[in-house]
């Protein structure tokens, strides 16, 4: 096990405190060239253009329901995709557009998605919680706070029961941590050996509650895994580095020992918990807000370290931005200019043999309506 | 034909399975070494190993929620509830990740899981172990949920349901677990959504599923016997997807109906029955549809009280006679 690491509160300096282990030097990251590292910062700035076109057109009236941003998070998503091989899978949350976008899926779709367009990579029936690509390895995108830990577990089952060398990155919030499934799951995981990283995106607040009032256990979160003899570890999620690292070597015991691993990462959202967050003002300070955007935002961090490092230039990253921004207005255009979901459509994807039209499928009846 | 017990028909079905398929497995407390709670994969453990028969803790919605998550990749889990009572602790697995996801991927995803166990009332053990989930699963469109009558439903049943590309939830019944029925030696399978006439008839339809359909056909033999009444038994088997044809055939035939379920009354199957019947069988009937549910209060324990609770011959006779 670690040792106990320190508290993780809310930040309160304005120095960056990167940890002096000085993550670049590992292995994993040593190896980078300057493509994939400019590569990152592409990937974590699109998905803060994509939301923030998002958001536009949110605040319009022309999308339904929640819109849970992951602004201040996609260190997060960009660092530990970026690890995936061939076997890897990954399943999170509710708040999975910068995953869906990490793991490769088009801003057309997810925008068009959001919209509840037929073009959309649900066509129009998940939603902005429900984002779903399994030929990338992408199992959503689920609404239930918890419910996909269950799942990103059987993910990693099914690896092991097939003989293959992969794993399953699960994500979840700090909030998940007290639902029982995970709990059930973490048993589960060590019981069996089974090649699954419990990667908890720790923002500080599960909608309006602090952790103060949440979890029994003060340090961390992660520490309770050590529970079920799990190995756990936290990772500042500011550095873009350090997750990789950590993350590396999670995905390296799944893959050589078969273990989980709980990994904790330690990150911010700057956006109340969804777009309507009518407490958003009223459980943390706007200057906390502030303070994380100006000091400790993952984006800009990475910008000056890659500028430090020579292989980037200011009007480079100019260009990676203006480019975001053009593809998230395209992806809104695509979005308004793609038709709504046929009335029919409301029957299709219910059940594989009626789509399928197999016998199974066309033996009794299966929709009740009239 | 040779005799089997419904616990050996579906025995049968889970061993041909995990060898026809090498992706079948079983999930389940106390399948593997104990041999099942109640004897269901009693020797499939010895038989097929580790691998294939799998222990698990008691963590419904953990070891659910993981046959859920490696069904998307291809494994068909065939996960056994000790009893379908302990469902809902798996709930949000089963409802919404099981049921809905499907959906919410837009087809991408699909998941070809089983989950069975004993769902019944009527051996003393309580409200918390004596439920009847079908209506609720039926409730949820995206899982499919059959209930077998005899040792012949059971093993055709089962083998449809593992193959099936969704998920199905399996319904059986500790009471029948120990009688016997003919079963053929060679490989059959019942397709799901097809009912079964068990008794014909000509005066009345008794509409049953479940151990319901044996408690219904005591009373066709009495009614036969001593009113002259010839009550025609179907037995819906799947309830959804649901043979509706079947069921709008033998009202057109009778032209009266008794729904005999051990469900609940109130959204219960029988209520989608009756709907059904009315809306699309109207004229056909010479009486209004009766209904002979369990009592609407949770199962008590009391044996000789649960008995009447649950739909019993006396009741199912009564109500035909009202009608006649
Ligand atoms: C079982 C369940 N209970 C409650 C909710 C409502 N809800 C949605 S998100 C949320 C907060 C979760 O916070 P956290 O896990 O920290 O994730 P974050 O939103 O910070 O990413 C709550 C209470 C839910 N979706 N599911
Ligand atoms: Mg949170």
């Amino acid at each position: 096990m670690p040792k106990l690491p320190n508290p993780m509160p809310i930040a309160t300096d304005d120095e960056v405190a990167l940890d002096p282990a000085d993550y670049a030097r590992a292995e994993i990251n040593a190896s980078l060239k300057p493509k994939q590292k400019i590569g990152f910062l592409r990937e974590m700035i699109r998905i803060r253009r994509f939301e923030q076109t998002s958001l536009k057109y949110y605040n319009q009236g022309v999308m339904g329901g929640f819109l849970h941003l992951y602004i201040g998070q996609e260190a997060v998503a960009v660092g530990t995709v970026s690890l995936l091989g061939k076997n890897d899978h990954v399943i999170t949350a509710y708040r999975d557009h910068g995953h869906a976008l990490a793991v490769g899926m088009g801003m057309n779709e997810c925008m068009a998605e959001l919209f509840g367009k037929a073009t959309g990579c649900s066509r129009g029936k998940g939603g902005s919680m429900h984002f779903f690509a399994p030929d990338k390895n992408y199992w959503g995108g689920h609404g239930i706070v918890g419910g996909q830990t269950p799942l990103g577990l059987g993910l990693a089952y099914g690896l092991k029961y097939k003989g293959l060398k992969g794993c399953a990155l699960c994500f979840m919030g700090d909030g998940a941590v007290n639902q029982g499934a995970y709990h059930e799951s973490l048993n589960l995981a060590a019981l069996w050996k089974l090649p699954v990283v419990y990667i908890i995106e720790n923002n500080k607040y599960s909608m309006g509650t602090t952790l103060e009032r949440s979890s029994a256990m003060r340090n961390c979160l992660a520490e309770r895994a050590d529970g079920y003899g799990i190995v756990w570890d936290i990772a500042n999620g500011e550095d873009l580095y350090e997750v990789r690292a950590k993350t590396a070597s999670a995905m390296r015991r799944a893959h050589d020992q078969s273990l989980p691993t709980v990994l904790e990462v330690d990150t911010y959202r700057y956006y109340g918990h969804s777009v309507a967050d009518a407490n958003a003002k009223k459980y943390r300070s706007p200057e906390e807000i502030e303070r994380y955007k100006n000091h400790h935002d993952p984006i800009r961090l990475w910008k000056k370290r890659l500028i430090d490092e020579g292989v980037l230039t200011e009007a480079d990253a100019d260009a990676i931005d203006e480019a975001a921004k053009e593809e998230a207005d395209t992806a809104a255009q695509f979005a308004i200019d793609s038709d709504t979901p046929a009335p029919e459509t409301i029957f299709e994807d219910v059940y594989w043999e009626v789509d399928n039209k197999t016998e199974a499928g066309s033996t009794g009846k299966h929709f009740f309506s009239e | 034909m040779p005799l089997i017990t419904y616990r050996k028909a579906l025995n049968d079905a889970l061993a041909e399975e995990i060898t026809r398929d090498e992706n079948v497995v079983i999930i389940g407390e106390e399948v593997a070494q104990y041999n099942g709670a109640y004897k269901v994969t009693e020797g499939l453990w010895q038989r097929f190993g580790d691998k294939r028969v799998v222990d698990a803790p008691i963590s419904e919605a953990g070891f659910i929620g993981m046959g859920i998550g490696a069904s998307m990749l291809g494994i068909r889990p065939v996960m056994e509830l000790m009893f379908w009572s302990f469902a809902y602790v798996a709930w949000d697995q089963i409802i919404n990740n099981a049921g809905q996801v499907r959906y919410m991927s837009g087809g991408l995803i699909n998941c070809p899981i089983v989950i069975r166990g004993p769902a019944n009332g009527g051996t003393s053990v309580g409200a918390t172990h004596s439920h009847t989930p079908e209506n609720f699963i039926a409730n949820t469109p995206g899982l499919k949920v059959v209930c077998p009558a005899t040792a012949y439903d059971a093993k055709g049943l089962m083998k449809s349901a593992i193959r099936d590309n969704d998920p199905v939830c399996v319904m059986e019944n500790t009471l029948l677990y120990g009688e016997s029925w003919e079963v053929p030696e060679e490989e059959y399978l019942i397709p799901l959504g097809v009912a079964d006439i068990k008794r014909e008839g000509t005066d009345v339809s008794l509409i049953a599923h479940g151990r319901a359909v044996i408690t219904a056909l005591k009373a066709a033999e009495i009614l036969a016997a001593e009113h002259d009444i010839h009550a025609e038994v179907l037995d819906l088997r799947s309830i959804r997807p649901l043979d509706e044809e079947a069921i709008l055939n033998t009202v057109r035939k009778t032209h009266r109906a008794v729904l005999v379920d051990e469900n609940k009354p109130f959204c219960g199957v029988s209520a989608q029955i009756a709907a059904t019947i009315q809306e699309k069988a109207f004229d056909d009937l010479d009486a209004p549809v009766q209904r002979v549910c369990a009592l609407d209060a949770p199962a008590i324990y009391s044996p000789v009280l649960e008995n009447l609770q649950l739909p019993t011959v006396s009741r199912i006779i009564e109500k035909v006679l009202q009608i006649r």
